[in-house]
């Protein structure tokens, strides 16, 4: 039970509150725990200074990367029951005390602290840091939910780009000894502190009842696949359309994460046999490209998910996903143009994937238990992690040792990811109203905020 | 009850939107100063 200044009683907003101020909540701490994804900015100076493995400097990121889905597997139940602001504060301690952990630890030079410490205490303010707004989030944009998850889940993209070329800087200024490290790890640690804090202090509930002005619930959900009934997180994940949907997300991620892992090897492989090769400045650029794309189809194709409807815009992430592979395929070496547009979409649908998955899982499952069910399926994301880069990289591997060059060295690749989307895509067919005996007692329009309300309170 | 047409907040909404959207732009512009570099030289 929660009490005091973290309780869900002490933040439900007044009437008047402007429900714009709920993402840039979301995004203090979303935009903050993105730094994950820039963590090989520290691998070469912890090489070198502490005499590191490439494979030991990464263990770091891969448990933070594991804690992460765990905490927000198990943990998701807890950010239900306590509230946002307590979820935001549990994130803003780990992320914050990860990175003072680690400081120790490389001045005096105790690696396991830093891995401990990044890695096992700061993922957990990873995992519940990236479910902590969700819930809230579409609670104050029932009339918008994939729009408002997708500016909080863009911020966990645009994370890596603040602090890519922050830290790089702040290295540049303290310097790659051990004291230097230090300081800019313990840096990190106090600027995140204080801008996480916008988070918690910010955060509301809305209180009981509350609608946006002209939003009916009932218009909204006739004759689309969105219930107004509620299921729990336990319930819930009894259900085929948890399981579909793990599914989809999961081939959906490995798809995509298959090309940002090996983006910079497989442009230059694939035109390498070409009058014009890809140079190592272009190849970076183009991985560059893919960030942007990966972190605007989050905010764009969720926004349009909002019009569209869930199962029609998994349906273009997975069928459209699968054609530009095919398109891939097809062209080989002959246009790079064709193959940079089509790898650029296709990770704007793999960020896509990770937004809109929420205001899906809000439109099956109901508001009710929405985060904790969230946390659940970002398993799919954490065996995806694997599964993605161990098929590409294995495959190419495998073909080079064949004596195969250029293309060729990713075409099985491409044709299991294909394989993957559409069965993505069948997975989401699949998808359809939960059977109601999996609903909570006593649902039914008009509850719907009453036993959301009760669920942030218990 | 709906949402209120009562006080909008204008400033703190502009501060808090301001407090992520400025590392945010920031972020961005490295980014697309470094795809124009490696492309143009």
């Amino acid at each position: 039970m929660t009490v005091g200044f973290l309780s869900p009683s002490r933040i439900v907003a007044p009437h008047d509150w402007n429900r714009w101020l709920i993402p840039p909540a979301a995004l203090s701490v979303h935009l903050a725990i993105g730094q994950v994804y820039a963590w090989s900015v520290f691998k070469p100076p912890l090489e070198e200074t502490l005499g590191l493995s490439g494979t030991q400097s990464a263990l770091p990121f891969q448990l933070g990367i594991v804690v992460l889905g765990l905490s927000a597997a198990f943990g998701g139940t807890f950010v239900e029951r306590n509230g946002p602001r307590w979820a935001m504060f549990v994130s803003l301690v780990c992320f914050s005390s990860g990175f003072l952990v680690s400081a120790l630890g490389v001045v005096t030079k105790q690696y396991w602290l830093v891995v401990l410490g990044y890695g096992g205490i700061g993922g957990v303010g990873l995992g519940i840091g990236y479910i902590s707004p969700v819930s809230t989030l579409i609670k104050w944009f029932p009339d918008r939910p994939g729009m408002a998850t997708g500016i909080a889940i863009m911020g966990f993209g645009g994370g890596a780009l603040i602090a890519s070329p922050w830290s790089s800087q702040m290295l540049e200024s303290f310097g790659t000894s051990t004291g230097g490290i230090a300081m800019s790890f313990a840096m990190h640690g106090i600027v995140y502190a204080l801008f996480m804090s916008l988070g918690v202090l910010l955060v509301r509930l809305p209180a009981e009842g509350w609608k946006p002005k002209g939003w009916q619930p009932d218009k909204a959900t006739s004759g689309r696949m969105i219930t107004n009934a509620n299921v729990s997180a336990n319930n819930a994940i009894r259900t085929p359309q948890f399981w579909f949907l793990w599914i989809v997300l999961c081939f959906n991620v490995t798809a995509g994460i298959g090309i940002l892992e090996k983006a910079s090897p497989m442009i230059t492989d694939f035109f390498s046999n070409t009058e014009a090769p890809v140079t190592a400045a272009a190849a970076a650029g183009f991985v560059a490209m893919l960030s942007l794309t990966n972190m605007l189809g989050r905010f764009v194709w969720s926004s349009t998910s909002d019009i569209v409807g869930r199962k029609n815009i998994y349906r273009l992430y997975l069928g459209g996903g699968a054609l530009l592979y095919l398109t891939i395929l097809l062209i080989g070496d002959t246009s790079k143009m064709l193959f940079v547009v089509a790898a650029l979409v296709i990770l704007s649908f793999y960020g896509a994937g990770f937004a809109t998955v929420p205001a899906y899982l809000k439109d099956l499952f109901g508001t009710y238990q929405v985060g904790a069910i969230h946390g659940r399926l970002l398993t799919a994301w954490s065996v995806a992690g694997v599964l993605g880069p161990l098929i590409v990289n294995a495959v190419a591997d495998s073909q080079a040792a064949a004596g195969k060059s250029g293309p060729d060295l990713y075409t099985i690749s491409l044709f299991i990811m294909i394989g993957l989307l559409v069965i993505g895509f069948l997975s989401n067919e699949m998808i359809r109203p939960v059977n109601s005996k999996f609903h909570e007692p006593g649902d039914g329009a008009g509850q719907v905020a009453e036993r959301a309300e009760r669920g942030a309170e218990r | 009850m709906t949402e209120s047409t009562g006080p909008t907040r204008a400033g703190l909404l502009t501060f808090v939107w301001l407090w992520v959207s400025l590392p945010f732009a920031y972020g961005v512009y490295e980014l697309v100063r470094q795809v124009v570099q490696l492309f143009t030289g």
